[in-house]
């Protein structure tokens, strides 16, 4: 039995195709899901990709935190289902308090579009085990508002318990506190980044192919589990 | 119908880079002597019936959930002065 990966299509989504087709490649059943569906029509994981959800009206993510289909994830996320959170997906699980802290306007203003290398910090999350601790990856980079910011405590604790995954490397593309990309929830199931693996699974599109662990991880993660 | 209005400003330690790309502008523009600007949003609710307690409430909980992320973002709420824009009073 193939594992099916859910993506949610907000109005104004537009990674959702590549995310789809990046579950595809991985091996994966790509399942589109709709923002008005509470039904997650038995997926395994969900993808929340990038875009501008609403066209990013009040706070980037601030509207679709609270699309139906939210409601169903942010429950079954809480019990343990894998969501990964790409670029606004990451600003919707952030908004949704799934993960602590927000994204903010770049600190330089400008809207940053580069091939952008990472360190993957935690490859112990439902999302990252294809990668080891340590490794460096190159995937694109696209956002306007993509700092990450949180409170002293809390970035002093995600960086206790080992949650943040990837970190920027070679320059801070858009001012994040402490150079950070993306990060997991507690239980390592929940992962927002800003930069975009989708992006970067097939090298006819991409950089390079070292996006496409995220997806081959979670298919083994729902195999083994 | 009254009308309140909630202000959401990133909260002071948040870096506000658009407030400080208007203060890089200003000397430019001749407008010398700001030291520092804070860009926010306001928000103006006409809100239908009377604005009690009650109702204030729920604009402070609708700001709290929605209108402001207070993880960046602090928030007032007030009500305007009756009739400053608009007829007598209701």
């Amino acid at each position: 039995m193939t594992t099916r990966i859910g993506v949610v299509t907000f109005p104004g989504s537009l990674d959702d195709a590549d995310a789809l087709r990046a579950v595809r490649i991985a091996g994966g059943e790509p399942v589109k899901l709709w923002h008005r569906d509470t039904d997650l029509r038995q997926v395994d994981a969900v993808v929340l990709p990038g875009g501008f959800s609403y066209g990013d009206y009040l706070r980037c993510g601030a509207i679709a935190r609270f699309s139906p289909v939210m409601g169903t994830v942010i429950e079954q996320a809480r019990a343990g289902m894998p969501v990964l959170g790409i670029c606004n997906g990451f600003q919707v699980l952030c908004e949704s308090h799934l993960l602590p802290g927000a994204l903010t306007r770049n600190d330089h203003l400008h809207f940053v579009c580069r091939d952008q290398r990472l360190t993957v910090e935690n490859a112990d999350t439902a999302w990252t085990r294809d990668y080891r601790a340590g490794q460096e990856i190159t995937v694109p980079l696209k956002n306007g508002e993509g700092g990450y910011v949180a409170d002293e405590r809390t970035l002093d604790e995600l960086e206790a318990e080992g949650r943040v995954v990837v970190r920027y490397l070679d320059g801070n593309p858009n001012g994040s506190r402490r150079d950070i990309a993306g990060i997991t929830n507690a239980a390592g199931n929940v992962v927002g980044l800003m930069p975009h693996p989708e992006h970067a699974v097939e090298t006819l599109t991409g950089p390079t192919t070292e996006g496409l662990p995220f997806f081959t991880s979670v298919l083994k993660q729902l195999v083994n589990a | 119908m009254a009308r309140v209005v909630v202000d959401v400003m990133l909260k002071p330690e948040i870096l506000d880079p658009q407030g400080q790309a208007v203060q890089r502008a200003l000397p430019r523009l001749g407008f010398e002597g700001i030291k520092d600007v804070r860009q926010g949003k306001r928000f103006e609710l006409d809100v239908e019936g009377p604005v009690d307690d009650a109702a204030l409430a729920r604009v402070r909980e609708m700001a709290e959930t929605f209108l402001a992320n207070t993880v960046i973002e602090d928030f007032t709420v007030r009500v305007e002065a009756a009739g400053a824009q608009e007829g007598a009073p209701a």
